[in-house]
């Protein structure tokens, strides 16, 4: 196509990996995200379910 | 904007309007005559360099309102604009280096525009090190907001370079003469088309991580009142 076509070849390459390792820095900061809420989840979960101290035990404990 | 819909439909508009605009900068428009091959670089130059200043711009919105207001919605659209943003400077500054090298015969000079175009990326640069480095506070956020309304006021400057000092940075899209310097018309609907992708690619990325650091944010909060909860529940009194 040219003399150039390296250079042309080279840019438009780039920013396409560099778009993809952005898309992928995305999708892992979500899975990051996803896990930390289930985190959330389990140590909520555990709240609800143990009984406050110094509350009465609980008929059908 | 956190519209799962929105979000799928934006992706895949993205990439066919991507792919479109491949095709048309390797098979459809003709290279510049005296630059040659290395001129269609340009078709993404310029959509990159569009995308940051906006980002860049819409940091600065963002950082005014979160002073204001003291929101975290602006502080988290600022972070995300600012990171999306140099994404984009960052790739603007790498494909005008490539074009540069056999066009100028050199990969970087300290041309007045290009020399503008470094410090914007060194603020916005110390911006994300300076979140990424501290905790999420207040103070870090107002501090961010402050460097990001800081930061932008480099933007007109990095685009009206080329006309308030010699330079050897291109005008192409508005010519010294105030003219445009594509003559054929399908220059212009390559340009036209690799705009849209690339806004329309900013717009996507900008959702998925004003959407991360809001759902962050939620759960940071969350995160403080369970914490609290557990403590409540084992003091005996």
């Amino acid at each position: 196509m040219g003399a150039h076509f390296g250079y042309l070849f080279a840019a438009y390459s780039i920013i396409f990996v560099a778009i993809f390792l952005y898309v992928m820095f995305i999708w892992r900061r979500q899975a990051a995200l996803d896990a930390e809420l289930r985190t959330l989840e389990a140590r909520m979960a555990a709240l609800t379910e143990r009984p406050a101290a110094g509350a009465p035990p609980r008929p059908d404990a | 904007m956190n519209n799962p819909t929105i979000r799928n439909w934006l992706g895949f508009s993205t990439l066919a309007l991507m792919l479109a605009s491949l095709f048309m900068v390797f098979d459809y428009v003709p290279p510049d005559a005296e630059m040659g091959i290395a001129q269609l670089i340009f078709y993404y130059h310029v959509p990159l360099a569009w995308v940051a200043f906006a980002s860049f711009g819409l940091v600065a919105i963002a950082g005014i309102f979160y002073l204001w207001l003291g929101d975290q919605l602006w502080d988290d659209l600022g972070y995300a604009a600012a990171e999306t943003g140099m994404v984009f400077c960052t790739l603007m500054i790498i494909a005008g280096s490539i074009w540069a090298k056999p066009i100028w015969g050199t990969w970087w000079t300290w041309d007045s525009r290009l020399t503008m175009t470094f410090i914007l990326w060194l603020m916005y640069g110390g911006y994300l090190m300076l979140r990424a480095s501290a905790d999420d506070t207040p103070q870090v956020a107002r501090f961010g907001a402050v460097i990001g309304i800081v930061a932008a006021m480099d933007v007109p400057i990095v685009i009206v370079s080329v006309r308030l000092w010699r330079t050897i940075h291109p005008a192409v899209l508005v010519t010294k003469q105030g003219t445009h310097g594509l003559e054929d018309p399908r220059m212009v609907w390559t340009l036209l088309v690799s705009l849209t992708a690339f806004t329309l690619l900013w717009a996507w990325f900008l959702m998925l991580r004003f959407t991360q650091l809001r759902t962050r944010s939620r759960m940071s909060k969350l995160a403080g009142r369970i914490a609290l909860a557990t403590v409540a529940a084992s003091d005996p009194k």
